[in-house]
């Protein structure tokens, strides 16, 4: 399967959208996640320092700025190496006691919570951590600052920021790879109906679109749709039939009718008038039988779907048949012929039907072509293609009515005079369908260009009639 | 002529049979494929027409039957069907000429003819002769009343079907079947120019004309008429 193909599926594209959903959900679910834990251990600080300051609001309150510093300078000793910060200064911000050795940078001189930069031993700015406290205000002018080292919990933070951010990314990963297996699945089991719905299309009309029996959604649309091909071509045998029908009921008692006029004519021979009547009546039956026998083949071939009758026909030889045999209706006419024959190129394909194809579009060259006027018939092999053209140097058909004239009964009106059923490019039609060709008009200026493009089938060894 | 008739349509059968009676045939006629098959393996006929469609055995087992039996009388197949599939498997069953329904009495009768011809000719001849006009098989020569005629090749094999089925009725079908080798409805009427050129070439200037147009039927080649 095609990787473009599944760029292109519906499937992979929901996929996608699902995972930019699902991604923005874990996005925000991580995001509050980080949030509440940041926020509790920020708590968790904040609730240490309050306890502290608690304590020395106690002995402060009991035993005055000298008890004060006593147990400040015992917590001093006690652990030296803990992250609480002590900082007694006094009104010019001298420190007197504490484990700072100055009044941090923009800390402010007045009561309330302050963040700062600490400074570590090395003065060297690198070496800086943050740092969370309270001022207090003392008496006399003293200021008291505690506080906390937080690198920790900083670099905590950053932890959490990492990790939720690899589960961000795995996330999508395990996301991306899950949709497009997903999607993978789902776009090879339209793929199976698409692939079948060709064949049928093509006219293979007994294929059915396979199922796994597993009873899932797919299994039921291709149930539905293998019910509706079994509709379908129960109804296009029902078409059959009623031409068959029209064919036995209508054909047989024309048939019936011709014979016994000409019956009559055998009888009468010879006197006179009636005669020619009857001759006349007798090729009218015969103009409306042949009638009847195009529209049923159209009909017939249509139905097909190529197959046993189909050989290895040499295109070459084919023409030049067909054209040996209208050459003298074209002399009578004094209509020039010029042929351009590529040899060798085959076709796979029913000989009879393909040869009335191209005397059916030779026959309308020389109908239309004028006295004196020119054919042309070039057969060429390009990429592995077979053309065929057919050109005249007649009055050409209009381009609206190029579609029209491929209609069964349709004439253009200029040649309404001209003898003819307006089921010839019918017929050529269906054959050129059934053998998987492509017909198409062009303007000759002046006259008309018949163009059939088909595959060529490589063997020529293939077996001949 | 003894002709053997196999076909379960009445009205078809009855128009045939008084058709072919009245032609001077004598015709035996069986409605079914038992029936038909114990006819033709009794009694001898010249040719048999066989519908394909009979109750019973059909009429392509018949066939197969009785070449299988070594019965080689030459069968006409009447079918209708009419597709090409469908001619290739009767003529592969044994049929030695196909024809689709409804037909033209004209048309049975000068394939039937054609049937029987068949049976007789010897086919080793290398010099055709009708009247005056002689075809020389082997140098590929052609001459009426001694005098050189050209032809080309196409005009040659025309003339040499008509030659060999001379003073019967060849129809246009035939004709295309036979010497253009295809199966297929001209819509104009091509063969009738084939005919009028070589017409000009063998009958132009000579008495009398030799090939000439039935109506309603295709053409004969011969000096009656």
């Amino acid at each position: 399967m095609a990787s473009r193909y599944l760029l292109h599926s519906s499937t992979f594209r929901l996929a996608l959208i699902y995972m930019a959903l699902f991604g923005a959900s874990v996005l925000l679910l991580l995001g509050f996640i980080y949030w509440s834990t940041a926020a509790y251990l920020t708590q968790q600080t904040d609730q240490t320092i309050e306890a502290e300051i608690a304590d020395l609001a106690e002995r402060y309150r009991m035993t005055g700025l000298a008890g004060l510093t006593t147990l400040i300078s015992e917590r001093l000793s006690r652990k030296p190496a803990g992250s609480a910060i002590y900082l007694l200064v006094n009104k010019s911000l001298d420190p007197l006691l504490g484990n700072l050795n100055r009044w941090p940078r923009g800390a402010q001189v007045q009561d309330g919570w302050v963040d700062f930069q600490l400074e570590g031993p090395g003065a060297d700015n690198a070496d800086t951590h943050p740092a969370r406290a309270r001022v207090f205000r003392i008496k006399g002018g003293y200021l008291l600052l505690v506080g906390s080292d937080i690198h920790d919990l900083e670099h905590t933070k950053q932890r959490i920021i990492i990790t939720l951010a690899w589960g961000l990314a795995i996330t999508f990963v395990l996301g991306g790879l899950g949709g497009a297996m997903m999607s993978r699945t789902t776009v090879r089991r339209i793929e199976s109906i698409n692939q079948a719905s060709r064949e049928i299309i093509s006219g293979d009309l007994t294929r059915r679109i396979p199922t796994r029996n597993t009873g899932d959604d797919f299994d039921v649309l291709a149930d539905n749709l293998n019910a509706m091909l079994d509709r379908i071509g129960l109804l296009m045998e029902d078409v059959r039939r009623v031409s068959d029908n029209i064919a036995h009921d209508l054909r047989t008692p024309l048939a019936r009718l011709r014979n016994r006029l000409e019956e009559l004519h055998l009888q009468t021979s010879g006197t006179g008038a009636n005669s020619e009547g009857i001759e006349q009546a007798v090729s009218e039956a015969d103009r409306l039988l042949n009638t009847f026998n195009a529209l049923l083949r159209i009909a017939r071939i249509e139905a097909q779907h190529g197959g046993e009758s189909f050989t290895a026909v040499a295109m070459d030889d084919l023409v030049r048949d067909v054209a040996e045999l209208y050459e003298p209706l074209m002399e009578e006419k004094r209509q020039a012929l010029a042929m351009q024959l590529h040899r060798n190129v085959h076709v796979s394909g029913d000989r009879d039907l393909l040869f009335q194809a191209i005397a059916n579009l030779l026959d309308n060259a020389t109908k239309y072509t004028p006295a004196g006027g020119n054919i042309q018939i070039d057969l060429a092999r390009e990429n592995g293609k077979g053309r065929l053209a057919i050109a005249d140097s007649g009055p050409g058909i209009p381009e609206a009515a190029h579609e029209k004239v491929f209609q069964r009964f349709f004439r253009l009106e200029q040649s309404r005079t001209t003898p003819g059923n307006g089921l010839g490019m019918s017929l050529v039609a269906a054959v050129v369908t059934l053998h998987r060709m492509s017909i198409r008009l062009e303007d000759n200026r002046p006259g008309l260009r018949v163009v059939i493009e088909f595959p060529v089938c490589e063997s020529a060894a293939a077996p001949l009639r | 002529m003894n002709i053997l008739v196999i076909e379960d349509d009445s009205d078809t059968a009855n128009y045939l049979i008084k058709g072919l009676r009245e032609s001077g045939h004598a015709v035996d006629h069986a409605a079914d494929g038992k029936e038909g098959l114990y006819l033709a393996m009794e009694e001898h006929h010249e040719v048999m027409v066989i519908d394909r469609m009979l109750p019973g055995i059909d009429g392509l087992s018949i066939i197969r039957t009785l070449r299988a039996s070594g019965n080689r009388t030459p069968v006409l197949i009447l079918s209708a069907l009419g597709e090409v599939d469908d001619r290739v498997h009767g003529l592969r069953a044994g049929g030695d000429d196909y024809l689709v329904k409804p037909f033209a009495y004209s048309e049975l009768l000068a394939r039937l003819e054609a049937l029987l011809r068949r049976g007789t000719a010897a086919s080793a001849e290398t010099v055709l002769r009708v009247a005056d006009l002689e075809m020389d098989l082997l140098s590929r020569t052609v001459r009426r009343a001694g005098q050189a005629l050209d032809l080309q090749p196409r005009e040659f094999r025309l003339l040499e079907y008509l030659m060999r089925h001379a003073g019967q009725v060849v129809t246009r079908t035939m004709l295309l079947e036979s010497v253009w080798d295809y199966h297929f409805d001209p819509q104009t009427n091509v063969i009738d120019v084939h005919i009028s050129r070589l017409r000009s070439k063998i009958d132009k200037g000579f008495e009398p004309s030799l090939l000439r147009t039935v109506r309603g039927a295709g053409y004969s080649l011969g000096t009656r008429g």
